[in-house]
């Protein structure tokens, strides 16, 4: 009996090693190890033997050999799929190299880039985002910023004038917005006071397009107002932003400077780390009458107010040396950022 | 300005010229006081190895017609030859020779090199050559009294000295002359201040110039003194020097005096001839509507009856008031008696008459920002003390006039100053004893006692009047880098506006479609708006740069069109791209309609592409709209468009831009657009996408296809499904349009697959049956055929 056993699991296990599918594996596992298989078979032929340690020992010998099989089908199985996974593998292969697309991703453009990082830079250190409209009263440009008509500073905005009247108003005293200013203003007569805010914008000069000068570009101004603020946090505030905006290595100054919205008015400067100096922006402690513009009484509250040029930005960041190319909308100059 | 250090250190001991470092003090000083130096220049350096030689002979050689031999003697008594390629000197000059191994600043070494085998010994240098000014046309003959063999700069006087260019600060005209800016200067680096005291000039006999002030609110102040015993002739060295480094031709002793006040006390002034002088005195008028003078520069201008003019005693116009004189006004050599003018004009005035006639000099730089209108007696003395130089015989004489109307500036002006204001702007714990230390020396007098102070305000600072103006004067000279840096405690949380969140969100989607984002110039030519298809009003610049920039766009097509024909132009095609900008209509408020638009454009793309966009734009703002065929806006491609609707607003458009707008921009491709009015697109309430649970029972699909004419919308047809399909509709999309011969002509087949599911339970074939009626039961009611 045992060299029967022995012969049908010899048999068996013989049969497995010539399988060549996953598939065949799984047909003859039933064939092999089923109650229709030869070893099963053999159970029947336990009755027949003699003694109880004989039957024992055969059944436990069949059960042995089953167990055997069923490890080699097992074994074959895990075997033939891993050649199967190889083989397709080896028949997929591709030259990554050879697909290169053309590039789906569109562009933001590089003003929006400066824009934003600002943005986000200012909505760190606790400001909000205010915004106003390009076309502007002279009294939200001018007046209302301690410039009255026929003050000689006026000039030195190169304003752009519109043909466009309300009814019943003044022709001429509709205009382009040379600052960002105007919002200041708004955001005063809007609210009340403590005010933390930013206004990015879109101004306009008379000015001739060249490599530094575009009729057409872009400012940020800040502006404070709370109580007890004065010129340290001003100049506080342009530290934390040139550090965080430049890195901690660059440093700021403020340099006495003029103008009719601020006083005292300042022009600050940045300082690289090799020692030289960049001139950014203008800031200052926001005046009295712009203050009293704006219905915000000068004795209980204070403020500052700073700006600067985002295009310089974006052109210092990535090298660009004239302002026209970034107006260009030229898709290889947008692409390239 | 340019302000020579050795000048002034006249007023005050500021550093030494010639020491960088003391150089260098004074310029962080000027910076730091808010006089910012934009550029310093050593000058005066000379060239070491080039001596004084007397040209003894002159020769020609016969075989070189370029350059004469020239034999010099440079004190040695050593005859030497030089070639010279120059031919201006005589026998007898004093030129400069660049001896044997003098290294030149060009970095040539001048070495024995011969011409025809002739060695020349040296080389004779030009101005240029010695760094002297830009005159290289000839040999620098020097003065003809100086010694041979000598340094050349020590004949001509030269030392090391620091020419400091300062950027002036509009509000700042004292600092237009060097005592204004000796004094903002001295207490910074703590050295004594030295204004000039000239002596009260001695008067001689009473001789008149009248003076007649007929429009005083303009000319508030006018001087005329008479100096006789005068000579003409060219003035001392050290003044012409000195003028000239700060970019004035030297002319004469009278005119170079008068512009050495000028820059030293910041007062401009004019000497007339009183022998030629019409009726021998001023007239001080407005012009006439037209009038004519020629002025110093030779130009004959005309001016208006906003243009101040100086007249001679008989009326006729001699000088633009406080900008130039005229032609006919200059002295002459023959010139011994002036009558002196020095006056005060109003700002605003001199302002708006160089701003229309564009007419500008150093004098209407200084009068329209403002000249102290007390400051004539001390230049008048100066002018006199400083002409005696030259002019021993000068006589002052007495019957000098002084008119003055009431529009002149108080010369007394003060304001109260707390010092807790001060604080309280500043950041600063300053005591009001502080405050005399800190202003006295730069002219403002503080008075008085406690909290609050009396400052009398100078009357050279017209930009100072109230208690906020001191404050700045305070913190100038407290110094801005002393005030320190502190990050206020915002009380506002930082944040960008729901608004400001679903823009960048826009932004963002269009990126990932792969569009791009231009910034069009949003000034448009006149024809534009014509070319683009678009009607309605516009809003005029009236006064553009140029024509071609002269209209506010009302929509960013224009722009972004332009931008798609120049990349065409540059071989790019298939150009994607997008603006988010603001447009002008014009409206009926006190400003225009201006809102913020989003355009995009997608060169090569049809109207699906753009309709695709528009879905994805809508999905991810919260924000649906009817897509509304039945209108289409002007410019875009008739049969091709819509209008964007939300109830009864138009919110934008999607569609193609008209082939008739392609051509007259010049774009070869076809043009995909969708423009939204951001503004009331995104002012709509945001409405979040609400959930719906997501079945974990099988789904299955049921294509459905419908013939239907062609002006029947595939809109109607998917709404007809949603109505009929009921709940267990979970998934609908348009997979098939045919057109052909299996339809009938101007009808096409729509295929649509329904994915279907419930939430609840396994789909039945009872279930998929009763959705195929229900939607049959809808589409037959509106005469849709369903396809077997």
């Amino acid at each position: 009996m045992i060299n029967e056993i022995e012969a049908a699991r010899d048999a068996a296990l013989g049969e497995i090693a010539e399988l060549s599918s996953v598939d065949a594996v799984g047909a003859a596992t039933s064939q092999l190890t089923g109650k229709k298989s030869e070893l099963s078979g053999l159970k029947k032929g336990l009755g027949a033997l003699d003694s109880v340690d004989e039957k024992k020992a055969a059944g436990q010998a069949i059960n042995a050999a089953l167990a055997a099989v069923t490890d080699a089908l097992d074994a074959r199985r895990v075997e033939l799929t891993a050649a199967a996974t190889a083989a397709r593998v080896e028949t997929e292969r591709l030259d990554l190299t050879e697909f290169v697309a053309a590039p789906a991703r569109g562009h933001a453009h590089l003003v929006t880039q400066a824009w934003e990082r600002l943005e986000d830079l200012f909505i760190g250190l606790g400001f909000q985002i205010a915004e106003g409209p390009e076309v502007e009263t002279d009294w939200h440009n001018f007046e209302a910023l301690n410039m009255g008509e026929g003050h000689p500073a006026r000039g030195e905005f190169d304003t752009l004038f519109l043909d466009y009247a309300p009814p019943g108003g003044e022709p001429g005293s509709t205009l382009l917005r040379t600052h960002t200013s105007p919002v200041q203003i708004r955001t005063m007569l809007a609210g009340e006071p403590p005010i933390y805010i930013v206004a990015p914008g879109r101004v306009f000069r008379r000015d001739t397009a060249d490599a530094t000068h575009m009729p057409v570009f872009h400012q940020i101004e800040g502006l404070v107002i709370d109580r007890g603020i004065t010129m340290a946090d001003l100049a506080g505030t342009i530290e934390a932003f040139t550090k965080a905006f430049f890195g901690s290595e660059f440093t700021s100054r403020l340099r006495p400077y003029h103008f009719p919205f601020t006083e005292p008015s300042a022009e600050f400067d940045i300082q690289r780390p090799d020692g030289s100096w960049i001139e950014l922006g203008g800031c200052g402690m926001v005046h009295p009458n712009v203050l009293r513009a704006g219905g915000i009484d000068p004795e209980e509250w204070s403020g500052f107010a700073f700006g600067f040029g985002i295009d310089r930005m974006a052109m210092e960041r990535h090298g660009v040396d004239d302002l026209r190319e970034m107006f260009s909308n030229d898709i290889r100059f947008l692409e390239q950022f | 300005m340019d302000v020579l250090l050795s000048w002034l250190n006249d007023y005050g001991d500021f550093g030494d010229p010639a020491d960088p470092e003391a150089v260098a003090r004074v310029c962080d000083a000027l910076t730091a006081l808010g006089m910012e130096v934009a550029s310093v220049d050593v000058v005066g350096q000379t060239v070491d190895g080039v001596v004084t030689a007397r040209v003894l002979r002159l020769e020609q050689h016969p075989d070189a017609a370029k350059v004469q031999r020239v034999y010099v003697d440079a004190g040695d008594g050593v005859e030497r030859h030089v070639w010279c390629g120059a031919f201006n000197m005589s026998v007898g000059d004093i030129v400069p020779l660049a001896t044997l191994g003098t290294e030149m600043p060009n970095g040539m070494t001048i070495e024995r090199r011969g011409i025809l085998g002739i060695d020349s010994e040296g080389m004779l240098c030009s101005a240029s050559e010695l760094g002297l000014g830009d005159d290289h046309s000839g040999i620098y003959v020097l003065p003809s009294d100086a010694p041979l063999g000598i340094a050349y700069g020590d004949a001509l006087g030269l030392t090391l000295d620091a020419l400091i260019d300062i950027e002036i600060i509009r509000n700042r005209p004292d600092t237009l002359g060097y005592v204004g800016i000796a004094r903002d200067l001295a207490p910074a680096l703590g050295v004594g201040f030295r204004p000039p005291t000239p002596p009260l000039p001695a008067t001689g006999p009473e001789r008149t110039a009248s003076v007649e002030l007929v429009d005083g609110d303009r000319c508030a102040r006018f001087t005329s003194t008479v100096m006789s015993g005068i000579t003409v002739a060219p003035s001392a060295d050290w003044m012409a020097r000195r003028l000239l480094a700060a970019g004035m031709r030297p002319i004469s002793n009278v005119v170079d005096v008068s512009n050495y006040v000028m820059l030293e006390l910041n007062q401009p002034n004019h000497a007339y001839d009183l022998d030629t002088l019409g009726g021998g005195g001023f007239r001080v008028r407005l012009g006439s509507e037209g009038e004519q003078l020629t002025t110093l520069d030779g130009e004959l201008r005309t001016f208006t009856a906003d243009d101040l003019f100086i007249c001679d005693a008989d009326d006729v116009p001699i000088g633009v008031g406080g900008i130039m004189g005229g032609l006919d006004s200059e002295i002459s050599d023959a010139t011994t008696t002036v009558a002196l003018e020095m006056a005060w004009f109003e700002p605003y005035g001199v302002a708006r008459t160089v701003s229309r006639t564009n007419l500008r000099s150093e004098a209407s730089t200084r009068f329209e920002r403002g000249v102290d209108p007390y400051g004539m007696p001390l230049a008048i003395a100066r002018f006199a003390e400083l002409l005696t130089e030259t002019c021993p015989d000068l006589v002052v004489h007495g019957g000098a006039l002084d008119a003055r109307t009431d529009d002149l500036p108080a010369e007394q002006r003060s304001t109260e100053v707390r010092i807790g204001a001060v604080n309280r702007v500043l950041g600063t714990t300053l005591v009001a004893d502080d405050l005399a230390g800190l202003l006295d020396p730069i002219g403002f007098t503080v008075t008085g006692d406690g909290d609050t102070r009396t400052v009398a305000i100078p009357s050279w600072r017209p930009d100072s009047a109230e208690e906020i103006d001191v404050v700045e004067e305070v913190a100038r000279h407290y110094g801005y880098e002393r005030i320190g840096k502190r990050v206020p405690n915002s009380v506002v949380h930082g944040s960008l506006s729901a608004h400001q969140q679903r823009r960048r969100l826009a932004r963002q989607v269009l990126l990932g479609l792969g569009v791009s984002e231009a910034m069009p110039n949003p000034f448009l030519a006149p024809d534009t708006q014509a070319r683009a298809g678009l009607g309605g009003e516009v809003i005029t610049i009236t006064n553009p740069l140029v024509a071609e920039e002269s209209v506010l766009r009302t929509s960013l097509r224009p722009g972004l069109l332009d931008a798609i024909a120049y990349n065409e132009s540059h071989r790019r095609t298939g150009v994607a791209l997008f603006e988010i900008g603001h447009v002008y209509p014009p409206g009926e408020g006190e400003l225009p309609d201006e809102f913020e638009s989003l355009t995009v454009v997608l060169a090569g793309s049809d109207a699906p592409a753009a309709i695709r966009v528009w879905r994805e734009l809508a999905a991810a703002l919260g924000v649906g709209a009817r897509i509304d065929q039945g209108r289409v806006p002007a410019g875009l491609h008739a049969t091709r468009s819509a209008t964007l609707q939300v109830g009864k607003d138009a919110v934008g458009a999607v569609g193609e831009i008209a082939p008739d707008v392609l051509d007259a921009f010049g774009v070869d491709e076809r043009v995909a657009v969708l423009e939204v009015d951001l503004d009331r697109l995104l002012g709509r309430p945001e409405k979040p996408a609400q959930w719906k649970p997501t079945s974990r029972y099988p789904s299955s699909d049921l294509d459905l296809a419908f013939v239907v004419g062609d002006e029947f919308t595939a809109e109607r047809v998917e709404k007809a499904i949603r109505q009929g399909a009921g709940a267990l509709l979970v998934g609908l999309s348009l997979f098939d349009v045919y057109r052909g011969e299996r339809v009938p002509e101007s009808t096409r087949s729509l295929a649509y697959r329904l994915r279907l599911q419930a939430p609840d339970r396994n789909l039945t074939d009872a279930d998929v049956a009763d959705v195929r009626r229900g939607v049959e039961a809808v589409t037959t009611k509106l005469g849709v055929e369903l396809r077997s």
